[in-house]
């Protein structure tokens, strides 16, 4: 099989006394969407951390698209094509949701210093940006502040964001975090649209959407990732549902 | 784009400010010319700190020093008998976008407090070193020799042409810097103080464009200051004075920050206040101090920011 | 100074550039009430209790409402601050500077080494900066206010749902820093020049000091104080007898002072550059 398009070894990050992920090893092929959960306090946002490139990692490595990205930031992971959403949501609000995608865009469009030029009046940024704005479903609300949008809105404008970076991973944090049941569905099927075009890494609590968009599903407990598979073997797996619900059943 | 109000504002601030002189001859008050021609030169230290401070987020307390720099550029050109406009102006403006990539570039990659002290501390050893330098008059300063000269293109000494040069260079930089801030450059700048962690998520680092802006910043500073020196014709360390910097700041913040013209305002508002507040009494500054401490805590948007206008882009 | 400085801005997280102006109050104060009484000593109680009256009162009045705000609004607020304390004191005391006289028993030398003389109150300075530091530690890592204090500055919201009085307890530790900041006023007193503006040219010095101790951190203080004043004057006697080996005689006249007085400032920028949080990071007092 090709070489994973990312490929974690080892990954270990400590707080002091407390090992927030512990030798992590994990592989997401190109292509696949691939959730991962675990419980609360489990580690996953240190885990999303270190592969945006916030934290570095104690120990481990991380490739990405055969090159060793474990020594880069944020910035640099970016542009090498890995895209995320926050898990509370970060946008520019001061910016219109134009705008917003707009800047995306002009990150992957070569360098910035240009100093005369209005940026809302390039083309080559606007276009890509509008067509984003439409395939997120904002279409209608591109002139419109960011901060004025509503929390569903602000989340479709975060993955537009993301997109518009034209990027090789997604790496989704709670997507669906916050949102009601008919956003839900909407971001559900929206992503669910991307599967197969876009390879997705996903951390998510709501079953739901794990189970209607995920390849194969990763179990983190303490730091640990202590089980890989479909969403049905994971289901079926005694030590998952012991760790992660007690002992009740899975739905 | 600038709203309606905004628009029509900015353009009868710069009316009066160009209708100053022939009024000021009309009423046979050479004094109005002066002190319109200081408004306007601290303008340019205003408008060039918003750049960085409004629009970049970067608290920068170090600006006198880019003043001071510029001032002392011509100064000592000056005094050791290099007259030449060009030449002192283009030191001046060299001299200081140096200082601003030496002090930026070790700043800038400290955020919050850490950043205001630093730029604060450097500020105050360029103080240090403006009055240790006894051959240019150290602590009492000296004065200029002559004011630039322009052989051929323009005299100075004539009050009026001085007047119109620093208006030229203030509509100069006003527009330069609009263009700056709604450019790609400027785009960049805006998003990662709106949002850091975000603007490098989709890939901007931060910190060339920072740097860049802080040189941009400095380098209008230094004319400022050159422009000073050539007004007040005396050069003291003070100009460099931490004290100063939050002068200019203030000047920001009340006229309002990110808006560029604010600021113009803001040095008006405040230069003026000064005046009319130092004739009551030598002890103006004690009304001075709490009334920025109340503009500080209640009208953080500044006056220009009063005006409708649609939030702070463009 | 940088005690008291680190102390309110490791704490309530809040810059404050008044600081200075605190120090020139306590000076102030110390000098009249000496005048005053004719007492040293009971000017200098006066002037502590003095000084913290004041801190209390500013806070309360004027700080309170910034402590939600940006460093950038606090940076403004206090500076308008300075202003103000700069004219208040010229008003009452005029601007030229105040002659502070020592009493007898101050004055004078100690056999400190054998063959080395060192004036009395300078050692006593030195002294009070000791107990001073001690004093803190204790405080701080000892009872229960130091504890109060220190989960404050982790985190102020858990403290205020603790059931803690969140605004006492910053109105205690400003007042204390202030207290602090009045205490090396009437010290400085006799050796530097009482007058307007003294507060700022020591302010500069301390956020040198606490930069490069670690802002937040009380021992970083202590330490960065030391090494900062160290540095300082070593370098203001030294440096120019050394540059004169390496260069001119006449350009180590000129250029001695001048890099003198910058080294501590190319200090903090070296800290700055690789050590960003200081030599002892806080949140650890």
């Amino acid at each position: 099989m090709a070489e994973p398009l990312l490929e974690i070894r080892g990954l270990t990050k400590r707080f002091g006394a407390l090992t927030a992920t512990d030798r992590i090893d994990l592989d997401v092929r190109d292509g696949e969407t691939h959730a991962i959960i675990g419980p609360n306090g489990a580690g996953k946002t240190t885990l999303i951390g270190q592969l945006a490139g916030d934290l570095r990692p104690d120990a481990g490595t991380i490739r990405f698209a055969g090159h060793d990205v474990t020594g880069l930031g944020a910035p640099a992971r970016a542009r090498s094509g890995l895209a995320r959403s926050f898990q509370i949501t970060s946008i520019f609000r001061e910016f219109s949701a134009l705008d917003n995608v707009a800047l995306a865009v002009q990150a992957h469009a070569g360098h910035s210093f240009r100093f005369w030029r209005p940026a809302r009046r390039e083309v080559a940024l606007r276009d890509p940006a509008r067509a984003m704005l439409e395939r997120v479903g904002l279409g209608g609300r591109a002139d419109v502040l960011a901060a004025n949008l509503a929390h569903g809105e602000q989340r479709q404008l975060e993955i537009a964001m993301a997109l518009a970076t034209r990027p090789r991973l997604l790496l989704l944090d709670e997507p669906v975090a916050g949102m009601g049941a008919d956003e839900s569905q909407r971001m559900i099927r929206f992503l669910a649209d991307l599967k197969g075009r876009q390879t997705i890494v996903l951390v998510e609590h709501d079953m739901d959407a794990v189970f209607t968009l995920a390849d194969r599903v990763s179990v983190l407990v303490y730091g640990r990732i202590i089980a890989t598979g479909t969403p049905e073997a994971i289901r079926e797996n005694a030590e998952v549902r012991r760790a992660y619900l007690g002992e009740d059943a899975l739905v | 784009m600038a709203s309606r109000a905004r628009a029509i504002a900015i353009v009868l601030g710069l009316l009066a400010l160009a209708a100053v002189p022939p009024i000021a001859a009309a009423l046979n008050q050479p004094f109005y010319l002066d002190l319109f021609r200081r408004i306007m030169i601290f303008a340019i230290a205003a408008v060039s700190l918003d750049l960085i401070l409004g629009y970049g987020g970067m608290v920068s307390f170090g600006h006198a020093a880019y003043l001071g720099v510029g001032a002392y550029a011509v100064g000592v050109l000056g005094y050791h008998g290099i007259h030449n406009g060009y030449l002192q102006w283009a030191v001046a403006i060299g001299a200081s976008m140096l200082l601003a990539l030496g002090i930026g570039a070790v700043s800038i990659r400290a955020s919050g407090v850490y950043f205001i002290m630093i730029t604060l501390a450097f500020t105050q050893m360029l103080y240090y070193l403006g009055i240790s330098l006894a051959a240019y008059g150290g602590d009492d300063g000296m004065r200029l020799a002559s004011r630039s000269q322009f052989p051929g293109l323009l005299d100075l000494r004539n009050a009026t042409v001085f007047y119109y040069v620093v208006f030229a260079i203030l509509v100069a930089c006003l527009v330069l810097g609009h263009r700056i801030v709604n450019a790609r450059f400027g785009m960049v700048i805006r998003a990662a103080r709106s949002n850091e962690p975000r603007a490098r998520a989709i890939g901007f680092s931060p910190y060339p464009y920072r740097l860049g802006a802080f040189v941009i910043a400095g380098a209008m500073g230094g004319v400022a200051g050159a422009l000073l020196v050539n007004h007040t014709q005396y050069l003291t360390p003070e100009f460099m004075h931490w004290t100063r910097s939050g002068e200019i700041m203030f000047m920001v913040i009340l006229g309002g920050m990110g808006t560029l013209a604010g600021p113009v305002l803001g040095a008006a508002v405040l230069l003026l206040l000064e005046d009319v507040l130092s004739a009551w009494t030598t002890h103006w500054q004690i009304i001075l101090g709490p009334f920025l401490l109340l503009a500080v805590l209640f009208a953080k948007r500044g006056l220009f920011g009063l005006l409708p206008g649609g939030g702070r882009d463009g | 100074m940088a005690a008291g400085l680190t102390l309110v801005f490791g704490i309530m997280n809040m810059v404050n550039l008044a600081h200075g102006s605190l120090y020139m109050v306590g000076a102030y104060l110390a000098t009249t009430f000496h005048g005053w009484t004719g007492s040293f000593l009971i000017g200098v109680l006066l002037a502590l209790a003095g000084t913290l009256v004041v801190g209390v009162v500013v806070e309360v009045v004027a700080l309170r409402t910034l402590y939600e705000r940006d460093h950038l609004d606090q940076v403004l607020a206090t500076f308008g601050l300075i202003l103000f304390f700069n004219e208040l004191i010229a008003i009452v005391w005029g601007r030229a500077a105040l002659y502070t006289s020592l009493p007898g028993w101050l004055s004078g030398f100690v056999q400190v080494l054998p063959g080395v003389r060192y004036p009395v109150y300078r050692t006593l300075v030195i002294l009070v900066g000791l107990v001073v530091a001690g004093l803190l530690w204790f405080v701080v890592t000892r009872t229960r206010l130091g504890m109060l204090i220190r989960a404050g500055a982790s985190n102020r919201t858990m403290v205020a749902a603790l059931g803690v009085n969140i605004r006492l307890l910053y109105t205690i530790v400003f007042g204390f820093g202030a207290a602090l900041a009045g205490l090396a006023g009437l010290m400085a007193g006799p050796i530097y020049a009482v007058q307007p503006g003294m507060g700022e040219q020591i302010l500069i010095q301390v956020f040198v000091v606490i930069v490069i101790g670690g802002i937040g951190s009380i021992r970083g203080a202590l330490v960065g104080a030391v090494i900062v004043g160290m540095v300082d004057t070593l370098g203001r006697a030294f440096l120019k007898p050394m540059l004169a080996t390496i260069v001119l005689p006449s350009t180590a006249d000129t250029v001695g002072p001048a890099l003198a007085s910058m080294l501590i400032y190319m200090l903090m920028a070296a800290v700055l550059a690789f050590r960003p949080q200081g030599l002892f990071p806080a949140r650890g007092i």
